[in-house]
């Protein structure tokens, strides 16, 4: 009778409510997938954004904005920014993702307490659903990439990292956003996240470099998108240095920061 | 297998901080059998369905589902439940069909097999012909039977329902039920809640009530009502205010009175006899009714309030 | 009859104006976000000055031949008021599109109101008046923190507020009676998509719209937020004359008015039996 009976591995068994107790999060993105096979629409509709983005930069401040000199190298403004809007999306998609449609799928629909009366676990859901978020970045990424190129944005063909580098800052960010979307009470407290996400959006050194920031750059960097944008840069100019394993370990530690918080959070809200 | 009880709990008992939900109950669940938590609001029977789905750790006492562990276990266990929350909790974003589908994926069965058993499912709780409709325009006697055949997706040998029929029109539960039973039928051991006394006689071989956490009483519905009550009951109405003084008048009628806001109940072998006597006694009600005994008797018996939320 | 009820009585023969009780409700549901919404009414306008404005207008104003581009401006003095007037078409724009259809489809608040001896016109002039509300308070804060840069401190902010709240209200109604005929939110996303980013992007906030290909200049000008750039830019820098006021002033007046007309005849049709 009982078909779906797992097979118990023994190694998971020994650490019996591990963190990261997962063993099937695809199923959350197969979920995502199905409620999503008749919205493609809004997904190809949001291609347009990137091309309108980056037309305004390249009609507008093609003109107003010469060449700027950033680590004593002198570079267009349109690639100076381009990359740093490709890192922006990313980040905006991600905590889009994370925050309100979680709540919805949390604290409305029930969704998770319906899942967790199956065999899936909390670790299931919280790496499903984020990388549900990553797999749409991913999407997002590259049809920014796609029009950077088409518009003869790109200075190198190594911008092709730029993806797995928006992927990173998209997870990072999904895990972070559904970890505080975990301690959200209703929906009036997602006025403040445009409070949050609209600062890290115009200070990540998006618009003009670091230097400019003087004495205040350390605060910069500590904003998860100015790690991103340092590292879609790069990729855009095909520069390398050891100095770029910080920004992905910073990335690495937030994400795993966040994903252990939401499950543990997942755990205490669903489970008692 | 066969020997060994489904469920088996001993000394269960579940705490939100001071407050104790379940405070120590022993629950044995044969397999094939159909039991029933009964109790008001509040009871801990809920708390107690969480504990046996795995989704709610016991704070402490012994549980065993099919002989595993919840705690260590509950993975295993859960691949083996069907469940029917109270609130239907079904999946908005996708169609009927989608619901039983991705459901059954949670399970690890193959696509393929999760569409034939949907399809199969719809057609078990009369549902085919909306498999393409989205959840929300669904009437709320059909949102539960979704909710049924999406917990009987993994062809689960015990099901466990939460207030099945609570909010539902007569016509919607009768439907249930008929559906229940024929589950039962093919050998599904259902496990549900209820504070309905009829649901409870219609659907429960064997049942407990619970009160504050506690077990008060426990066996069939009919020797439930044998012990605790007696054959008939006659019911009572008086002008409102007045009933306090008709029934110490009538005191002495019948084995046993219960004195309710709105009603007299004289609890009577005989209750036209009864009925007569009270007559007799110059203390004719505005209205009476003499019927059968009921689990709702057994409660008031037990706990010595009404099943009211 | 007591004192007190004659007062209510009477109160009520003199009325509060229908289309004010609807505006009301809004009010009444705003009052639980009102914190965290005049906190972004004061903060985000300063955020993107001080982002846009001073961090990109440094090496705007640096760059040889932009400040002839701008008109003689530095580069927060140019896209200062524009932002005023940007910021109240983003608000109107959103409260146009999902909070109109939970008050259609949701909550089926308008349908209660129908309900009473409201007029669905009535309700329709509630909910404008409401629009009206946001974008005083948007572009109010908006105009409070330019107060505080020297480019922009002058009495043209008197001026720029009440062309934010027309600019606003051009995009509110035509979208809000938009809203009121569907059943869904489905075309929701497009609309922000192809019609309010691009018109934030193109219309004449970040750059002059003499920058856009000459095709497509004439698109930027249709919009109403180029004729409420234009004014409140105009107003706040001085170079504004009169035939340009009162052209910029025309167009927008005409959107607002067409826009009544249509959202009255949009919940005409949704609430009237």
């Amino acid at each position: 009778m009982n078909v779906a009976a797992p097979s118990r591995d023994v190694p998971l068994r020994i650490v019996p409510l591990g963190m990261f107790d997962a063993r099937r999060p695809q199923r959350m993105v197969e979920r995502s997938l199905y409620v999503h096979r008749r919205s493609w629409m809004v997904i190809v509709s949001g291609f347009f954004e990137p091309l309108f983005y980056l037309l305004s930069i390249r009609v507008g401040f093609g003109a107003l904005i010469g060449d700027i000199t950033v680590d004593g190298r002198t570079i267009g403004y349109a690639e100076f920014v381009a990359p740093a809007l490709m890192a922006a999306a990313a980040m905006n998609g991600a905590i889009y993702d994370s925050t309100m449609n979680v709540f919805y799928k949390l604290k409305v629909s029930k969704l998770y307490d319906s899942v967790l009366a199956t065999p899936m676990s909390t670790a299931d859901v919280a790496l499903g659903e984020i990388a549900w978020a990553m797999l749409r970045g991913l999407l997002y990424s590259v049809a920014f990439l796609l029009t950077m190129w088409a518009l003869g944005m790109t200075a190198s063909p190594w911008i092709v990292l730029a993806i797995p580098a928006c992927v990173l800052l998209g997870f990072a960010f999904a895990a972070v956003g559904m970890a505080v979307t975990s301690y959200m009470r209703s929906w009036a407290d997602f006025e403040y996240v445009p409070a949050v996400q609209v600062p890290l959006f115009l200070f990540s050194a998006t618009f003009f470099p670091l230097e400019q920031y003087g004495s205040w750059s350390w605060i910069v960097q500590l904003s998860p998108l100015y790690h991103g944008v340092a590292l879609v840069r790069a990729a855009n100019l095909g520069e390398w240095s050891w100095g770029l394993l910080g920004h992905v370990a910073f990335l690495l530690v937030l994400a795993a920061i966040g994903l252990a918080v939401t499950a543990r959070r997942l755990r205490t809200m669903l489970l008692t | 297998m066969a020997a060994a009880p489904l469920i088996t709990a001993r000394g269960l008992v579940k705490r939100f901080g001071d407050f104790a939900a379940v405070a120590g109950i022993d629950v044995e669940v044969e397999s094939g059998e159909s039991f029933g938590f009964l109790g008001p609001n509040g009871a801990g029977k809920s708390s107690t369905m969480r504990m046996i789905g795995c989704v709610s750790p016991p704070t402490s006492g012994e549980l065993r589902i099919f002989g595993l562990d919840p705690v260590t276990d509950g993975r295993e266990i859960r691949a083996r439940l069907g469940v029917v929350p109270q609130q239907d909790q079904l999946d908005a974003e996708l169609t009927v069909e989608e619901n039983l589908v991705v459901y059954g994926r949670y399970f690890d069965i193959p696509r393929a097999e999760c569409r034939r058993r949907a399809a199969e499912l719809l057609d078990f709780v009369q549902l085919t012909d909306r498999a393409g409709s989205k959840v929300d325009p669904l009437s709320g006697g059909m949102k539960r039977r979704v909710t049924i055949a999406r917990s009987l997706i993994n062809e689960p040998s015990l099901l466990l329902l939460d207030e099945p029929t609570t909010g539902l029109d007569p016509q919607a539960r009768h439907v249930l039920w008929d559906r229940l039973y024929r589950l039962k039928q093919r050998g599904v051991t259902l496990v549900l809640t209820t504070h309905y006394m009829d649901e409870a006689e219609q659907l429960c071989d064997r049942l407990v009530v619970m009160d504050g956490g506690r077990i008060v009483a426990e066996g069939s519905p009919r020797s439930l009502i044998q012990q605790h009550s007696t054959r008939e009951v006659l019911e009572l109405r008086y002008a409102p205010g007045t009933n306090e003084e008709r029934a110490h008048a009538i005191a002495d009628i019948g084995d046993r009175q219960e004195v309710l806001p709105d009603r007299v109940l004289v609890y009577t072998h005989d209750g036209e006899a009864a009925l007569h006597e009270v007559h007799e006694r110059d203390a004719a009600p505005i209205s009476s009714l003499v019927r059968r005994s009921s689990l709702e008797d057994v409660f008031l018996r037990l706990t010595g309030r009404t099943l009211v939320d | 009859m007591t004192s007190s009820t004659r007062n209510r009585v009477g109160r009520n023969r003199v009325g509060t104006p229908p289309a004010v009780r609807v505006w009301e409700r809004s009010l009444l549901l705003h009052g639980r976000v009102w914190k965290s919404s005049l906190l972004g009414s004061f903060l985000q306008p300063l955020l993107y000055l001080a982002g846009m404005g001073l961090g990109v207008g440094a090496l705007v104003d640096a760059t040889t031949g932009s400040p002839e581009l701008l008109g003689g401006v530095s580069y927060l003095a140019f896209i200062a008021p524009a932002l005023l007037v940007a910021a109240a078409m983003m608000v109107c724009a959103q409260d146009s599109l999902w909070p109109m259809l939970d008050g259609f489809i949701w909550s089926e608040a308008y349908k209660g109101m129908a309900a009473t001896p409201l007029t669905p016109g009535q309700v329709s002039d509630g909910i404008a008046l409401w629009h009206a509300t946001r974008a005083v308070v948007t572009a109010g804060g908006f105009a409070i923190v330019l107060v505080l840069f020297d480019d922009t401190r002058t009495w043209g902010l008197l001026a720029a507020v009440p062309v934010g709240v027309a600019t606003g209200l051009a995009f509110a109604l035509p979208i809000t009676a938009w809203a009121a005929t569907r059943d869904g939110d489905r075309s929701f996303p497009a609309i922000l998509r192809f019609g309010i980013i691009p018109t934030f992007l193109f219309a004449g906030v970040f750059f002059p719209i003499e920058q856009l290909p000459a095709a497509i200049q004439p698109i930027a000008m249709v919009t109403p937020l180029w004729h409420g750039v234009e004014l409140a830019r105009g107003a706040v820098l001085g170079t504004l004359s009169a035939p340009a006021a009162s052209l910029h002033s025309a167009v927008l007046v005409a959107y607002v008015f067409a826009g009544a007309v249509l959202c009255r005849r949009a919940f005409g049709r949704r609430l009237g039996s």
